[in-house]
């Protein structure tokens, strides 16, 4: 039945209307941004090709730096992400009681709107009156007020901890479900050889959950590359520029300044990198598939 | 310890301690803000803005809740617009990914891994990558500083993990099942109305979910971007109606946050049965 040339075409009537809005609201837009980084579109009612010349511009002006500080941002992120999150499931996966309770308690970050939760931590960050400066100052750490938003130092790593805060519920329960389907007579076999806890984690657990981390890191890889409200909220890139991703930095340029030409090409190199990911990412899933990584 | 539990479920006392205090320094990271923010909300502002810094809210009181309303006169507004916002494309995001998720789970056909590699592609590309010819595309359909400005662009980036979220259940429904309907002689479509929609309800309930929780809670950057009216604006931009020329209102903000956190916390509380089942049982089958 399902094989039939009749089902194909009701199988493609199915998909054309979610096809359609996709090619119309990613895909057309994607070549178009290709399309614009080689204009000078800007705001002004004549545009013109100026082949490479976007491209050169950017690395004139230091976008190197820019870009090497994304990355950092992204690997610092999604590392402590993936670290949190991982002891998090195994402390939510503990047969003890309440466990219920935490993992609920363990997903506000991620479900209330970003914004809300990202103008709390503006508040907690704040130099004069928030909590951490405040408490930091009571405890005797510090002498006087710390404004964590205004050096670039502490604002890059204040940008960072809220990111790490709305990512790790997802992760967590993502690593949560993948140590639930770990067999169980697995540890119950080692429990009987008289392996304890702690080993039975490094052998068994750890090793179990390779295909999963690795999925859950590109994701959130992706997901961090991208991340643009927390920054923009919490310091709008800067100060100095010491937060300034590619993502602001395309965003400033094109929405900002209206230079779209300029704007769309850092969009496309953004674009670059992402698929350059996302390609390694298909190959580790392809030889997850296969059994090479086990 | 005297109950039932297997013996490889039993943990001594230093483990228990161990675990509990591992999850109390994760929950104390996970709720911080929401504490101090609840407790800054409950603060007059004279008390937030003096030194040393106080914890504890004294006379404290829940004036900021009623005095936001008279500060920021749209606030019912942008918490309206949200939810609308929300609702609307939900509703458009399941009317696409149902028969596409119904697609991809039953039929085999030509270029199939092909076209659900592409659609999970989307999710690559954040709004921010394609802002700049989305911009222009609304401008020239001529829906800038309307709903339509975030609606359109918002389901497009919602509709990949819809899909793969449905698709995951609906293969876990029995293939007899069609089977059964054609053989009675049902068309496709009436198999689909009739046999496959009143089975799948919750997978597409838990779809919906996720897909209402995504669009209440990621509206910044195309309300940022593609709407300047007050009257459209959703609550996550709205509430830089708090940060006035000279100060910031954060005891009335926080508030405001509070109120903007309800509809999310009152999804969790009564959907989460399904919401944690639903999501993993799509996330590890693959």
């Amino acid at each position: 039945m399902s094989r039939s040339k009749g089902a194909s075409l009701f199988a493609f009537c199915l998909l054309l209307p979610a096809l359609l809005y996709i090619t119309g609201i990613v895909a057309y837009p994607l070549v178009e941004t290709v399309n614009l980084s080689f204009t000078d579109a800007a705001l002004k009612p004549v545009t013109k090709w100026v082949g490479w010349a976007n491209y050169e511009k950017i690395f004139n002006v230091n976008f190197s730096t820019i870009i090497v500080r994304t990355f950092i941002w992204t690997f610092f992120s999604v590392a402590i992400k993936m670290i949190i999150g991982v002891c998090a499931a195994v402390l939510l996966n503990a047969a003890l009681p309440g466990r219920a309770l935490f993992r609920i308690l363990l997903m506000p970050p991620w479900i209330v709107p970003m914004a809300i939760g990202i103008f709390m931590w503006g508040w907690m960050y704040n130099g004069q009156f928030g909590m951490i400066s405040g408490l930091l100052q009571n405890f005797g750490i510090t002498d006087g007020p710390v404004a964590f938003l205004g050096y670039g130092r502490s604002a890059f790593w204040a940008t960072i901890i809220t990111d790490v805060w709305i990512g790790v519920p997802l992760v967590t329960i993502y690593m949560l479900a993948a140590i639930q389907s770990i067999p169980k007579d697995l540890y119950e076999a080692a429990w009987t050889d008289g392996a304890g806890r702690f080993y039975r984690f490094r052998r068994i657990t750890l090793p179990m959950i390779v295909p999963a981390l690795i999925t859950m890191s590109m994701l959130s890889l992706i997901a961090t590359f991208n991340s643009f409200d927390i920054i923009w909220i919490l310091t709008r890139g800067g100060p100095s520029g010491e937060t300034t991703t590619m993502i602001i930095d395309t965003y400033k340029t094109a929405i900002g300044s209206y230079k779209y030409g300029e704007g769309a090409a850092r969009a496309v190199l953004i674009c670059l990198f992402l698929s350059v990911f996302c390609f390694f990412y298909f190959r580790t899933v392809s030889r997850i598939s296969s059994g090479d990584i086990r | 310890m005297k109950n039932s539990k297997p013996m490889i479920d039993r943990y001594t006392w230093y483990e228990t301690i161990g675990i509990y205090a591992g999850i109390a320094v994760l929950m104390f990271f996970v709720l911080a803000p929401f504490i101090e923010g609840f407790l800054v909300s409950l603060k007059p502002l004279a008390l937030l803005f003096s030194s040393p810094y106080s914890f504890w809210p004294e006379n404290g009181s829940f004036t900021a809740y009623f005095t936001l309303w008279d500060r920021v006169p749209m606030m019912g507004w942008y918490i309206f617009n949200s939810l609308l916002l929300a609702f609307v494309i939900t509703v458009v995001v399941m009317c696409l990914v149902v028969p596409a998720a119904y697609a991809f789970a039953r039929f085999e056909f030509p270029g199939r891994g092909a076209l659900l590699g592409a659609f999970l592609a989307v999710n690559m590309f954040s709004g921010a990558v394609l802002l700049i010819p989305l911009y222009r595309l609304m401008r020239s359909l001529g829906v800038l500083n309307t709903y339509f400005a975030m609606i359109v662009p918002g389901v497009a980036f919602l509709i990949p993990t819809a899909i793969w979220l449905l698709r995951a259940y609906m293969m876990r429904i029995p293939r007899e099942l069609d089977e059964a309907a054609w053989v009675d002689g049902a068309s496709r479509l009436y198999t689909l109305r009739r046999v496959i929609l009143p089975i799948a309800m919750p997978g597409i309930m838990v779809a919906a979910i996720a897909t209402f929780i995504g669009a209440y809670a990621q509206q910044f950057i195309f309300a940022l971007t593609f709407n300047s009216k007050t009257e459209y604006m959703p609550i996550g931009v709205g509430l830089f109606a708090f940060f006035g020329r000279q100060e910031v209102i954060w005891n009335e903000l926080m508030a405001a946050c509070f109120i903007g956190i309800t509809p999310a916390l009152l999804i969790i509380v009564f959907l989460q049965r399904y919401l944690v089942a639903g999501l993993t049982a799509g996330a590890v089958k693959q």
